[in-house]
């Protein structure tokens, strides 16, 4: 492959999962960069799965400094640590993910994500966003598009029993083993974050996930974080979404968004599922191995499904 | 989600945990992140370098150590008020009985074998504990919730029976890799270094099996003049040579087959290669010796020549007389033995090339040889939060809304994790239901020890039986029997059935019972004369219990539960006689079984579904998600 082989220490350590996903994989998965914004329980759990997996580094920033709501789904930070001697959520969690793994070179970078430049988000191959507004989602979209190469952009939220993921790959081209020696080249084309949600909700098929909707009430609802109080408003915007883009209001039950409004709190099984569904995809396009999903993934533990909807423009569309 | 009703009904609860490794650490953090503040943990290993890509609450430093304690101590530094109990032991003991079971309001399994499995799900049944299940296979999971009446039990349906080969392929005429590695570790490893009086197949049968046993007499002891290097280089000749020599000349083997070629090792070796200093190197540990290091031959994942490999089955060979001459004549093949691995993987290459089979890396060869199974971290992250959510409704008893959920690897029908309606209790199932069994036997020829060896321990599962006719026991283990009923049931054991102190006849019904597993089964007997020794090798015929399909000769190690550091005892030969088949172990094959399972239930022929080899190999996953798609519209919630 590159002509450079796994380590002693990193056969014996990899083992079970070389035999997954090859040493080939293994060898392109070392050398990946990942940046990781917003220290959530959903992103712990994330950040675990590829620390174990054997990413070359993990980058982390999140500048809040770490309360008492940052403790309950977040396995990375130790009470004793409330003491916080001023240090950042990124800087606790990763202390304790260091410890994870050795050959993973775990880092924090200062600043906030909006202020950072091109030649910093060159460095990476992956760029994952939780607690981002709908405006920054959609700037380090266009920020990582512009570059001269391929970063993969992820952005993933967890509300109480629910969870989001999206991916953008832009053009990805990977390898299908088809019977024994033959392989197929394949590709698939991926909107941007701006793109996808911008495809009105009446081009959509009925059967797409109620999740959908009702996520991208949540996002246009400023000031982003939601309060019980915040219903009658987040009910209001839903009426407006619905009617531009012509779709019956029944599509985002009260229920339903009573619930992500409700229980903003992350839960623990959800992040579980939903950062290792996404610690999965980052595997996938980091190693080059396996089909990527396209391009939401949601979960409600309501109903236990996992389920990928592809949402693309007409240019991109499957 | 979590309302003040859920999240105190999670604090009153005691759950028990069974296993800490894989789905086991992820499940400890799982459930102590959502508030769980009683958490008992079985586990009877101890942690490995293979554990730490994905068992993240261990680390290098912890390696040898308890894995129930280090992830109790782990958990403990993120949630330090809440209490874990760990218990480093095997779940089987006889202090986890059916008394201990009752404490919990719930147990979970994070099981990486069939035979735990089957224990703790007639605990839970005897108990009346609901019990959540899981198992992992590289990206494949499957959770489901066993509730004594209300939903299948664990053994409901049949499981997939361990691999076999036919003796004969094994021996004599390999067509894969596998069979070279079978032969490779159950023969000649066996012969070499486990117990000498075990009977084995080593020698290929020729059409003069007089002289070729004779010869066979001593042929695998080392002789007084000889040094170790021309003890070894007379095995091979003797294996890979002479053996050959012998196989060829029964021509009607060959006439629709190549021919496998004699190597010798004057042909691949140089004359002499042995190292002056060899003899006086002193014994050490185990994991320190190993021929691939005095060899410098560094990568795993190479493929060695044959020469290469001559030499390493030369120095393994070398190595294991001068450095563990101790450990001869008691070992049995562990995957974790590097020099035993580098030992298997040579001679099976030896073997492969004699018959014109391609070779395998020692890392290929150590994964078919140990049953290794795939794991990743995430698949048991995923696994083990569907499982804490299972878990809280059965704290809820929000019954009706159990799921059993599958993991995907590629979607079906859009859905990554598909939840489906549990399954309702196999009525004629022997283990939650009250069925009885039927076994067909001969009463004059079967002793009452092949009763308890094939039937009772073999196809039911039980590990401390009683067997009883009407009121009287003819046979029973346990700690606190008198010393003369130990005679009478020792005697009873060589006896055939019919000439038991009280005779089982034709129409006999036996009642057997293991106490620890509160398990209680009726048997009818009924006399049959004949057997069929190829079709019926027990030589009786058990009815009426759920059987497992057996997979004839897959290629693959068939995945099973996660974690493999609990090696079941190594693959025996039984008993080698020509008709018999070589097993190869596979620990319980949990997801696979689930996929078997849908797959026939929704053709509407459980029993007579054949196995197929599941695996990584796209076409297989075509079969999987198609069973899927088929299963979605029927029973997709």
């Amino acid at each position: 492959m590159d002509g450079e082989e796994l380590t002693e220490q990193e056969t014996a350590i990899y083992d079970r999962q070389i035999r997954v996903w090859g040493a080939d994989a293994q060898r392109r998965l070392s050398k990946s960069h990942i940046l990781i914004y917003g220290m959530t329980g959903t992103v712990a759990e994330f950040c675990k799965n590829i620390v174990l997996a054997g990413v070359g580094s993990v980058t982390l920033v999140d500048e809040r400094v770490v309360a008492e709501e940052s403790l309950s789904a977040n396995f990375l930070i130790m009470p004793e640590e409330n003491l916080y001697q001023g240090k950042t959520l990124a800087e606790v969690c990763s202390d304790s993910l260091k410890e994870f793994n050795p050959m993973v070179h775990v880092a924090v970078q200062k600043g906030h994500i909006l202020t950072f430049g091109v030649d910093f988000f060159e460095k990476f191959d992956a760029v994952i966003l939780s607690c981002c507004s709908l405006r920054e989602k959609k700037w380090i979209n266009q920020k990582c598009r512009k570059l001269s190469k391929r970063v993969a952009f992820y952005t993933v939220e967890c509300r109480g029993s629910c969870g989001e993921i999206f991916v953008d790959l832009q053009d990805y081209k990977y390898s299908k083993l088809k019977k024994l020696e033959e392989t197929i080249e394949c590709r698939i084309e991926y909107p941007s974050f701006e793109e996808a949600i911008s495809v009105p909700w009446r081009a959509l098929p009925r059967s797409v996930s109620k999740l959908y909707f009702a996520m991208r009430v949540i996002e246009h609802f400023e000031p982003g974080e939601t309060v019980t109080d915040d219903l009658p408003g987040i009910l209001k915007l839903r009426k407006e979404l619905c009617e531009t883009n012509s779709l019956d209001e029944s599509q985002i039950p009260d229920g339903l968004v009573e619930r992500l409004v409700r229980d903003i709190a992350e839960y623990p099984p959800v992040c579980a599922i939903v950062g290792g569904i996404l610690g999965q995809e980052v595997i996938k396009a980091m190693s080059g191995n396996g089909v990527p999903l396209k391009n939401f993934f949601f979960f409600d533990a309501m109903d236990g499904k996992g389920l990928i909807e592809d949402i693309s423009g007409p240019s991109t569309g499957s | 989600m979590a309302s003040e009703e859920q999240l105190s009904a999670i604090k009153r609860a005691k759950v028990l945990m069974v296993g800490a490794g894989g789905i086991g650490c992820e499940l400890l953090k799982t459930l102590a992140l959502s508030g769980f503040q009683d958490i008992h943990v079985i586990d009877m290993d101890t942690i490995e370098v293979s554990n730490l890509n994905r068992q993240f609450l261990f680390r290098q430093s912890h390696v040898g150590l308890s894995k129930a304690k280090v992830a109790r101590d782990a958990v403990l530094r993120f949630r330090p008020k809440i209490s874990i109990t760990p218990y480093h032991a095997n779940v089987k003991e006889s202090r986890f009985n059916v008394d201990f079971f009752k404490e919990f309001d719930v147990v979970l399994n994070g099981l990486d074998n069939l035979d735990a499995r089957r224990h703790v799900n007639r605990l839970c049944l005897a108990a009346d504990v609901p019990l959540v299940e899981s198992g992992t296979t590289g990206f494949l999971g499957q959770v489901t919730v066993h509730l004594k009446g209300k939903t299948e039990c664990y053994e409901c349906q049949p499981k997939p029976a361990p691999k076999t080969y036919p003796v004969c392929t094994i021996t004599s005429t390999p067509s894969k890799f596998v069979h070279c590695i079978v032969w490779a570790k159950d023969l000649l490893f066996a012969k070499l270094f486990g117990d000498k009086n075990q009977e084995n197949d080593l020698n290929v049968r020729s059409s003069d099996t007089a002289s070729s046993s004779e010869h066979s007499e001593d042929v695998f002891e080392c002789r007084k003049d000889e040094d170790i290097e021309q003890y070894g280089r007379r095995i091979y000749d003797h294996i890979f040579g002479h053996n050959i020599e012998v196989a060829l000349s029964n021509e009607e083997t060959w006439k629709n087959r190549n021919k496998p070629r004699p190597i010798y090792s004057k042909d691949v070796l140089p004359k002499k290669i042995t190292k002056e200093n060899g003899d006086t190197e002193k014994d050490c540990a185990t994991g320190d010796v190993s021929a691939m290091a005095s060899l410098s031959l560094k990568n795993p994942q190479d493929i060695w020549s044959l020469a290469e490999n001559s030499r390493v089955f030369i120095e393994a060979l070398r190595l294991f007389f001068s450095k563990r001459g101790k450990e001869i004549g008691n070992l049995t093949f562990d995957k974790d033995d590097q020099l035993a691995v580098e030992f298997v993987t040579a001679a099976a290459n030896i073997r492969a090339s004699s018959f014109g089979i391609p070779l395998h890396s020692l890392f290929e060869a150590k994964g078919i040889a140990g049953n290794i199974v795939h794991a990743v971290a995430t698949t048991n992250a995923i696994i083990a939060g569907l499982i804490v959510i299972e878990a809280i409704k059965v704290l809820k008893k929000d019954n009706n809304n159990f799921r059993m959920t599958y993991c995907l690897e590629h979607p079906s029908r859009k859905l990554l994790l598909m939840p489906v309606e549990p399954y309702e209790p196999n009525k004629s199932c022997h283990v939650c239901s009250e069925t009885p069994l039927s076994l067909e036997v001969n009463i004059h020829h079967s002793k009452l020890r092949d009763f308890i060896e094939k039937i009772v321990k073999g196809k039911l599962g039980m590990n401390f039986p009683v067997i009883m006719q009407g009121a009287s026991i003819l046979y029973e283990v346990g700690e606190d029997l008198e010393e003369d009923m130990v005679a009478i049931y020792d005697a009873n054991l060589e006896k055939a059935l019919s000439e038991l102190p009280s005779p089982v006849t034709s129409g006999t019904v036996l009642t057997v019972e293991d106490l620890q597993q509160e398990f209680t089964c009726s048997i009818n007997i009924k006399h049959r004369e004949e057997f069929d020794e190829e079709k019926e090798p027990d030589g009786m015929v058990l009815s009426g219990w759920v059987e497992a399909p057996v997979d004839k000769d897959n290629n693959k190690p068939v995945g099973n539960g996660e974690s493999t550091s609990n090696a079941l005892p190594s693959e025996e030969i039984l008993e080698g006689e020509k008709d018999v088949e070589i097993q190869e172990q596979s620990t319980g094959a949990e997801t696979v079984t689930g996929k078997k399972r849908t797959l026939s239930e929704v053709d509407g022929s459980r029993n007579q579904k054949t196995t197929e080899n599941l695996d990584d190999d796209d076409e297989d996953e075509l079969v999987i998600s198609n069973d899927w798609e088929s299963l979605t519209k029927k029973k997709r919630v």
